[in-house]
């Protein structure tokens, strides 16, 4: 019992990293119908900004409050070149999504390598609180505490998320586009400010899986974004492209999925499932959960 | 007739290389004859050829798929384990190897195609990545995990083993790269090339002509999945090996790469994409690791050291300002021409006027 306690609320821990990266993913597809290659990229630089402006706040001694100001760099720096991306890279390619999706794949190669250069290809080590490392008894299962962390940071974007999409101006713009993007555009609104918009909100979110993936392998190595990204694909093909909630469903089951496979039939078994898993899904369901036609 | 003459001199020039006992400077790290030049040509036409193959699928057929790096790993891995774990001899383990790349690609393919657009992506790329973890899961230690499977070199016939014998491993590369560059070239005068295009064009088209389109894009993906494990078993011989490089998705995303930079749905750009990347991929290495490189200051050092993100950041100015990649240059650069000599012809009148 106390394994199956451990196992799920870390397949839920896994889940809502999958959840972050797929829910930038999936609101981009969604709305300009790009396939973003590059969101490994930004949860990538996310974790690395925040890794190293905690080795350079020295002048802070709490680490608890060093590693909160990291990730808030992070986060911001994950959103800002997310948004940059859109309007540098992305914007010109208007509506010529082979193209974009081209671009995006030669900025995530470029990206990873020029990390590469910097900081060198091991991983670097997190400088965590002490209290994430320990762990909380719960039905008689020992979890560590950064699990909290991961699950309660993805139930508040999700919630965060649902609330700008459904009662603020923007949110209706977007919805409304991810509909039908040419009715908004001949209703006389700019959708493509809703575009960089977006961009930023799924940096935002990566750049937020990028450190609590750092927390959860408590370090962080310029391979993790293409590895996770993976995952986040099945986990947004799964859902059905466009839809959060679809996401979120898919993202729990794909890492309750994975944990359980892994230990109660054999290790990497859950990778493979999870593979299966999409291939049934889209064949038998081509619009995924949320059932909307992925074409 | 002189694109024709062109690329009989190309291959004529590339067949006589472990001939060739000069260098040319910095292109290549010693005279071209030397073992070391002779493997990183070899895997460059071996790359060549297997760009090509992607192009059938994704420039031809309009076919995005994430899983071609599966059939050319099937080849590296299935030939060398059959070798090495099952010891079987040389040639039953291609003539296996060779049937598997035909029937897997069918198999899969006619699940895949029965979605389109990016659902088909998503699941060959979920095939391969299948493939990926079965290779890292190292089942019954035939494939070696992380560490890769060196080749069985008793049963793999002696002349291609051994530095010394590096100039006939040269052999097989061309040998592989020119009939895969015929098979799409004799294709595109075959009835089912032409529907081929037709699909990527607009495939709701070919429905109303009252053409069913699966059973040629399932023709397409088998005829270049078969290919590609062909590729796969020349690598595993050039290299001595298979290392589970070849099974990752970044491994197909670098076959998008080249065959974009060279020209996607045209022949010889696909060919020289792979050649070229494959090339630089591995020389701008050794260049960036040169002393030049190492007295510049750390914002220009750091980028030139690292090879992909040149070829990231080439790959996306191609996609920018280059659409079409290099064998779109030269088309433009003719049709330029033309363009020229006729605006001078109509402008030869009025000068006359004047």
């Amino acid at each position: 019992m106390s394994t199956f306690v451990l196992l799920t609320i870390t397949g839920l821990g896994l889940g809502a990293m999958y959840f972050l990266i797929a829910s930038g993913l999936s609101l981009i597809y969604g709305l300009m119908g790009v396939l973003n290659f590059a969101h490994g990229a930004f949860l990538t630089v996310g974790a690395y900004i925040a890794w190293f402006a905690d080795s350079h706040f020295t002048a802070i001694h709490s680490v608890t409050l060093r590693f909160v100001l990291a990730a808030l760099c992070g986060l911001a720096a994950g959103a800002v070149f997310a948004a940059l991306v859109e309007l540098v890279l992305i914007r010109p390619l208007y509506l010529r999504h082979i193209e974009q999706v081209l671009v995006t794949v030669g900025l995530s190669l470029a990206t990873v390598a020029l990390i590469q250069g910097i900081w060198g290809n091991d991983s670097r080590l997190y400088a965590l609180p002490n209290w994430t490392s320990q762990t909380t008894h719960v039905l008689g299962a020992s979890i560590p505490n950064d699990r909290w962390i991961e699950i309660a940071a993805a139930v508040l974007l999700l919630a965060g998320l649902l609330a700008f999409l459904r009662y603020t101006r923007y949110g209706l713009i977007i919805r409304a586009g991810v509909e039908n993007r040419a009715m908004v555009t001949a209703l006389g609104i700019d959708v493509r400010r809703a575009f960089t918009l977006v961009f930023a909100i799924g940096g935002f979110a990566a750049a937020l899986a990028g450190v609590l993936s750092g927390v959860y392998f408590s370090s962080v190595d310029p391979g993790r974004g293409t590895s996770l990204l993976i995952f986040a694909f099945i986990v947004v093909v799964i859902g059905g492209l466009g839809s959060i909630v679809g996401s979120a469903a898919a993202a729990v089951i794909v890492g309750l999925l994975q944990q359980y496979a892994n230990y109660y039939a054999s290790s990497g078994l859950g990778d493979l499932s999870v593979v299966l898993l999409l291939a049934i899904v889209l064949l038998i369901r081509p619009g995924g959960l949320s059932g909307r036609a992925a074409t | 007739m002189a694109r024709l003459a062109v690329a009989a001199g190309v291959v004529l020039a590339l067949a006589f290389m472990p001939e060739y006992r000069f260098g040319l400077g910095k292109v290549f790290d010693g005279s071209l004859d030397s073992p070391g030049v002779l493997q990183l040509l070899a895997i460059c036409l071996v790359f060549a050829g297997l760009a090509l193959t992607y192009d059938l699928l994704f420039g031809f057929t309009g076919l995005l798929s994430f899983g071609h790096a599966l059939y050319f790993a099937v080849g590296v891995y299935v030939c060398d384990i059959a070798i090495t774990r099952w010891h079987w001899s040389f040639w039953t383990a291609v003539a296996f190897t060779a049937a598997v790349g035909l029937v897997l690609p069918v198999v899969l393919g006619s699940v895949s195609l029965r979605v389109g657009g990016i659902a088909f992506a998503m699941v060959t790329l979920a095939f391969a990545q299948a493939g990926a973890i079965l290779v890292q899961k190292n089942p019954r230690r035939w494939t070696g995990g992380e560490e890769g499977l060196g080749y069985d070199f008793e049963r793999v016939p002696q002349t291609f083993v051994g530095i010394p014998n590096t100039k006939h491993l040269y052999w097989p590369p061309p040998g592989y790269a020119r009939p895969v560059g015929v098979v799409p070239c004799a294709a595109t005068r075959w009835s089912p090339a032409a529907v081929w295009q037709a699909i990527r064009e607009n495939e709701r088209c070919v429905e109303v002509l009252g053409l069913l389109p699966f059973p040629y894009k399932l023709l397409a993906f088998a005829l270049g999945s078969f290919l590609a494990t062909l590729g796969g078993i020349v690598y595993m011989l050039c290299v001595g090996g298979a290392s589970p490089d070849v099974t990752t998705a970044s491994f197909t995303l670098a076959l998008l790469v080249m065959v974009v930079i060279g020209g996607t749905g045209t022949l010889w750009g696909p060919l020289l994409g792979g050649a070229l990347y494959t090339y630089l991929d591995r020389r701008l290495g050794d260049v960036g690791g040169s002393h030049a490189i190492h007295q510049l200051p750390g914002v220009l050092r750091v980028p030139l050291s690292q090879p992909l993100f040149l070829l990231g950041v080439l790959f996306i100015l191609i996609v920018f300002f280059l659409p079409g990649g290099i064998a779109g240059l030269a088309t433009r650069g003719r049709a330029g021409g033309r363009a020229l000599r006729r605006l001078e012809a109509a402008l030869r009148p009025a000068r006359g006027g004047a």
